[in-house]
Formats: structure tokens, C-alpha cells, sequence
């Protein structure tokens, strides 16, 4: 595959909104303060008669959403992930999902891609909660026309639903021909070495980490499982038992996570050695998407060492106990955020004072 | 040299608020992102809080026992709370020029995580830093039973979270004198003005009701801002909260009273202008 161009996944859920409001005069959409962020504004901009301001109370917006969706109208309410999937958690759990209410939430600025924001703002538990709650639909896209075409799915199917976007700008390479239907997973590079079962922007990861991998001779297939609920089992137990070895990868906790349903997919049918690329039980911390997806270990290179790690204990070259947030081989194992003084020693910081001082008296 | 924490004249005060605004106008457009307006429009009220007698603290010793507490809950408004400290002597005013970056202790929000001397909680799910700061005040008077006092800031767009009703409500039943509250208010958020997004008005009416002393004053006259502190010390019984009225962006022209500059940077040639505007010409 390849692509042409990046654009952020964010923007994917907006215009796909926007597009449902022409499509479905039930679309009613809920405003969490932050509608330019996360491109609600798009539909509030046609739709002025169908918006809803709620402010920065998401809580409310989240039960309020199930009593519109309980007089008829699709709900969707939207707002940063750190806010609407896990502040609201219980109002999802009950109001939403035990009421079967028909409401849809996105979940924006998802993963340690924020950046600079820092950690309170990027979510990474959001996966292991959602996936847990019964009646719950739950999609992570891969890519901007990905996330369009989940958007208008996910109003065009009944129940609660949660789509996790992103705030930075990712590779696009789906086209309107790549098969989207909700709970189907996809192949999108065949190989039957090792098989890279990836949810997001990480899919395109495992796409350069296989071609990396090709050039030694290893054929890995690469599979997009955009909805982790309800999970596409079967081309899950057939990765296992065609590939035998599995690496799992994606831009959140792997405790609980898309890799946790995967290894139960995959232990339940055909239990093969896996490996996940994930947050190894940390928070984030402030800097750039670039830097951090490196420090925590979200790249291709990640995937390709975790690949080659899973292959060796396949074959029986390594068999140490490993803990299950150890990731890759060894040695190279993500840094996760600096401690505080080491990249901005403080006695450099003390010294510089001391300059500006100087330079002030003189 | 960092500034003293005494009763300064508000002059002297208003002063150093304008070097807290350079400072966050400095760190901000060094950072890339990060938010301006909020920061520049509450400068006063960190200046009296911390360097105006008001707050019983030492920089040398920030986790002194029985000092004098403040919760940012508005977290997103942490430029004007690390260059507040900086000023106070805190950590070198150096680090200012690391926020936001990989690895710094000036985090986007407050992280207690990377220790950054004065930091007394990880912030920026809004409200949450009010009930923390309500904890802190329930420990100090209904446990220590000490005279430490506990202020926390917040928005007024941040008056929207329900967590912020339960915060109040438990902080006037357990009659904590001890706390002291300020909002923000600047009557901006990111979609627009406040009472257009969710209206939170009347606002005096409500802390009343719900059995505050409430003080309102003008939020960016330094004089006022002491008066009022003063007010709330002396307030016995029940908590206080000083409605602050702010302009969002206070100092520099360009941003004053814009929402639009709620969650951005200046770029390098608006910074220029900025710091001109607050006596810096460079």
C-alpha cells in the first residue's frame, strides 16, 4: 500500500458527521466547547437547528445524548477522549449502553500523538474500558477516509457506539474501493510468517514495519481490525493458525487494550506466541508527536523488534520469562517519558540564570 | 533576582504582574502551543497571590508543613502559574523557556509526576482541581486543625463541570473558612463567549445560595485583588469565593477580550508586539 498524502483522522470524523446531516434528519449533534477541535464545527456550520451547545460539561452531555436517543433522535456527542470516555464513564456504562440508547460519541485527541498537551490529555485507557462495556460498538479507524466512512457507519447502525480519532495528521492509504463494514477485519498485506494485527494510525506502522521485514525474507500479513468491538474473531484464529505468531500493535495501554482482546481471540482458538506493541503501563508526558511515539515505543521500528522477538520464541531461541509490559527484543525496550532533570538538567537551568543575570548587571 | 512575597505596594504589584505576562508571552511562543489568553488576563491575581503577602509559602522550602496551598483546577492556565513561581524564586526562570518541550517539568498541564517545585497537584480535567483543593482544606482544619490556608483557581467556563457544584456544596458544609476560591472571570471559552456555550450567570446569586462569601472586584487592579484576600482571611465560618472579573488576554492589545486566543501561542512577530506593549523592547 501506499499513500498519498496525511491528513488527521479528526478530520475524517467531521466531514463524515457533517455528510450524515445531509443524509438523516435524526443526526442531532452535541458541542463539548471544544467543537473546532474536534471538527463538530463542521456540522454546526450546516446544521445550526440540529447543534447543541452543552459546555464544558460532559457528564451531562453524555445522559443527555441517551434521552435524545430515547425520544428517537442519533446523538452524537463529542469531545477530547480524556472526556468523554472515561470522565463519563459510568453515564456511559448506565445511561448509555445498559439503556441500549442509540447514542454515538467520538472520542477525539486520542493517543500519545497529542503532544504537547501532555498526559491529562492524552488518552490511552480508553480502549480498555470501552471494549469492556456490554452492547458497546467501538471503532478506531486507520486512517482520515477510514474515519469518514466508520462516522457515517456508526450513525447508520443502532446502539451505542465510540469512534477514537486523532489530533495530528497521519498517512492516508485507503481509498473509497478498501472494504469498510463494521466488525470485519482486513487484510491488507498477505504473508503467512507472522501476522501484524494492528487498530489506527499503528496499521500503517505495521504496513512499513512488513516492508522492512520483506527485505530479510520475512512475509508478514498485516491486518486493519478497525472495530475492536465486536471483534472480527475469525480472521484473528485464522492469523494464528496460518501465521503462528502474532504482534499486536496500537497507540494505547496494551493492559486491557486492543491487544488483550486479540490474545483472548487468539488463546480461545489457536494460542500461538504474541507480542504487543503498546503504552507499557505509563502515562505520557509533553513534547512532540514525533519524539513521543518514539520514546514510548510506537513505531515501525518497535513493531519490527517486537516481530522479530515473537519469531525467536516461536522457534524456541528464546524462552526467559518476560513481564507482560516488556516490549521488544532486548536492550531495546522503550525509554517511556524522561525523568525530570535529564534532558533539562537543572543545574543548567541554574547556570543560564546566573548568565542572564550577569549579562543584565553589565 | 526573584521577587520578595511581602505586602508590596499595588504598583509594585502590578509590576511584577507585567513581568509575569512577559514571561508567559516569552515561554509561550518559545513552546509553539499552549494557551495565552487565560494566562495573560489572571497575571495580577498569581502576583498578589504570591508575591503579595497573601499565601504563606517558601520557595526554598516548598513542601514547608503548614504552608499555604494553591490549586491550579484550571490547568490549561499553567503558563501564568510557572511563571508566577519562577518570579517567586521557585525554579530558574530559565526552565521557562522549556515548557511544553520533551522531557520538561512544565508540563501542558500540571503533572506532579515531574516534581517541579510548587506544584502541589497534576491538573487539567477541569474541576477536579477544586474537590482536590477542598480535600486539602477539609485535612488542614478539620484534621491538623492547623491555620493553613488552601486557595484554588478556575475558570468560569470551568463553572460548567457539575463536579464543581459538589466541590462548593461540600466545601460550605464542612464551613471551611480555610478555603478560598477565585474564578476567572473572563467571560471567554474556546467555542465563544460564556453565556452563549452554557450560560453560568447569575453567578454572585449562586455561590450565596449555596452559603459562600462571595466578593466580587475587578480582577486585573492589584489594589482590589488585595483588599479582597483580605476580606476572605478575615471571612470566618464559611468559605469564600472572589468572583474576579478578567479581561482574557490583559496586557496585550491585540488579544484582550478575544476568545480566539483562549488555546494559542503568539507567533514570533505577535510575541515582538506583545512584549513591546509590556515595556520590553527587544
Amino acid at each position: 500500500m501506499t499513500t498519498y498524502g496525511s491528513k488527521a483522522t479528526r478530520f475524517g470524523f467531521g466531514e463524515g458527521l457533517a455528510e450524515l446531516g445531509e443524509r438523516d434528519e435524526r443526526i442531532v449533534v452535541l458541542g463539548g466547547d471544544i467543537t473546532g477541535s474536534v471538527l463538530t464545527s463542521l456540522f454546526k456550520e450546516k446544521f445550526p437547528d440540529r447543534f447543541f451547545s452543552m459546555g464544558i460539561a460532559e457528564q451531562n452531555a453524555t445522559t443527555v445524548a441517551a434521552g435524545l436517543a430515547l425520544s428517537g433522535k442519533v446523538p452524537f456527542f463529542a469531545s477530547y477522549g480524556a472526556f468523554c470516555a472515561l470522565r463519563n464513564a459510568d453515564q456511559l456504562r448506565i445511561s448509555v449502553c445498559y439503556n441500549e440508547a442509540n447514542v454515538k460519541i467520538g472520542g477525539g485527541h486520542s493517543g500519545i500523538s497529542v503532544g504537547p498537551d501532555g498526559a491529562t490529555h492524552q488518552i490511552l485507557e480508553d480502549i480498555a474500558l470501552l471494549h469492556a462495556l456490554p452492547h458497546m460498538t467501538l471503532v478506531v479507524p486507520c486512517d482520515y477516509l477510514e474515519a469518514k466512512k466508520a462516522t457515517i457507519a456508526i450513525g447508520e447502525m443502532v446502539g451505542p457506539a465510540y469512534i477514537r480519532f486523532g489530533r495530528e495528521s497521519t498517512p492516508m492509504f485507503t481509498t473509497d474501493e478498501t472494504p469498510f463494514r463494521l466488525g470485519k477485519g482486513e487484510v491488507f498485506r498477505d504473508g503467512n510468517d507472522v501476522a501484524i494485527i494492528a487498530c489506527g494510525p499503528m496499521v500503517w506502522e505495521g504496513l512499513v514495519a512488513a516492508e522492512e521485514l520483506a527485505k530479510e525474507g520475512i512475509q508478514a500479513r498485516v491486518i486493519n481490525i478497525h472495530t475492536i468491538k465486536p471483534l472480527d474473531e475469525e480472521i484473528i484464529a485464522q492469523a494464528a493458525r496460518e501465521c503462528g505468531a502474532i504482534v499486536t500493535a496500537e497507540e494505547a495501554q496494551i493492559i486491557g487494550g486492543f491487544g488483550s482482546a486479540v490474545a483472548q481471540a487468539v488463546v480461545k482458538n489457536h494460542p500461538v506466541p504474541m507480542e504487543f506493541v503498546g503504552v507499557t503501563d505509563t502515562f505520557g508526558g509533553s513534547g512532540t508527536p514525533t519524539e513521543l511515539m518514539k520514546a514510548f515505543g510506537l513505531t515501525s521500528t518497535d513493531i519490527y523488534n517486537s516481530v522479530k522477538k515473537v519469531l525467536m520464541r516461536r522457534s524456541g531461541q528464546w524462552n526467559g520469562f518476560q513481564r507482560m509490559t516488556e516490549v521488544g527484543t532486548e536492550g531495546q525496550h522503550p525509554q517511556n517519558y524522561p525523568k525530570p532533570g535529564t534532558v533539562f538538567p537543572i543545574e543548567e537551568l541554574i547556570e543560564a540564570d546566573r548568565q542572564a543575570a550577569a549579562e543584565q548587571a553589565a | 533576582m526573584p521577587f520578595t512575597n511581602e505586602r508590596h505596594s499595588p504598583e509594585k504589584l502590578a509590576e511584577i504582574a507585567r513581568e509575569i505576562r512577559r514571561d508567559i508571552i516569552r515561554s509561550l511562543v518559545v513552546a509553539k502551543s499552549g494557551h495565552s489568553g487565560g494566562p495573560l488576563g489572571s497575571a495580577d491575581i498569581f502576583a498578589v497571590l504570591y508575591m503579595g503577602g497573601v499565601m504563606n509559602h517558601d520557595p526554598q522550602n516548598p513542601a514547608m508543613p503548614g504552608r499555604d496551598r494553591f490549586i491550579l483546577s484550571a490547568g490549561h492556565m499553567c503558563p501564568v502559574l510557572y511563571a508566577t513561581l519562577a518570579n517567586a524564586g521557585f525554579f530558574p526562570k530559565s526552565e521557562l523557556l522549556t515548557l511544553r518541550k520533551f522531557g520538561s517539568r512544565l508540563q501542558g498541564h500540571p503533572g506532579r509526576d515531574m516534581h517541579l517545585p510548587g506544584i502541589e497537584s497534576s491538573t487539567g480535567s477541569l474541576g477536579q482541581g477544586l474537590s482536590i483543593a477542598v480535600g486539602m482544606a477539609m485535612s488542614d482544619k478539620l484534621v491538623d486543625r492547623n491555620n493553613a490556608r488552601v486557595y484554588a483557581l478556575t475558570g468560569d467556563g470551568e463553572l460548567q463541570e457539575g463536579s464543581i457544584w459538589e466541590a462548593v456544596m461540600s466545601a460550605a458544609h464542612y464551613g471551611l473558612d480555610n478555603f478560598c476560591m477565585i474564578v476567572d472571570n473572563n467571560d471567554c471559552q474556546i467555542d465563544g463567549r460564556v453565556p452563549d456555550v452554557m450560560n453560568i450567570y447569575p453567578l454572585r446569586e449562586k455561590f450565596e445560595s449555596f452559603n459562600f462569601h462571595v466578593i466580587e472586584c475587578d480582577g486585573n487592579n492589584t489594589a482590589e485583588l488585595l483588599a479582597a484576600f483580605d476580606e476572605a482571611k478575615a471571612t470566618k465560618g464559611k468559605p469564600t469565593c472572589i468572583i474576579a472579573r478578567t479581561y482574557m488576554g490583559n496586557g496585550v492589545s491585540f488579544m484582550q477580550d478575544k476568545y480566539e486566543w483562549h488555546g494559542k501561542p503568539p507567533s514570533e512577530d505577535q510575541a515582538k508586539v506583545a512584549l513591546e506593549e509590556l515595556g520590553v523592547s527587544q
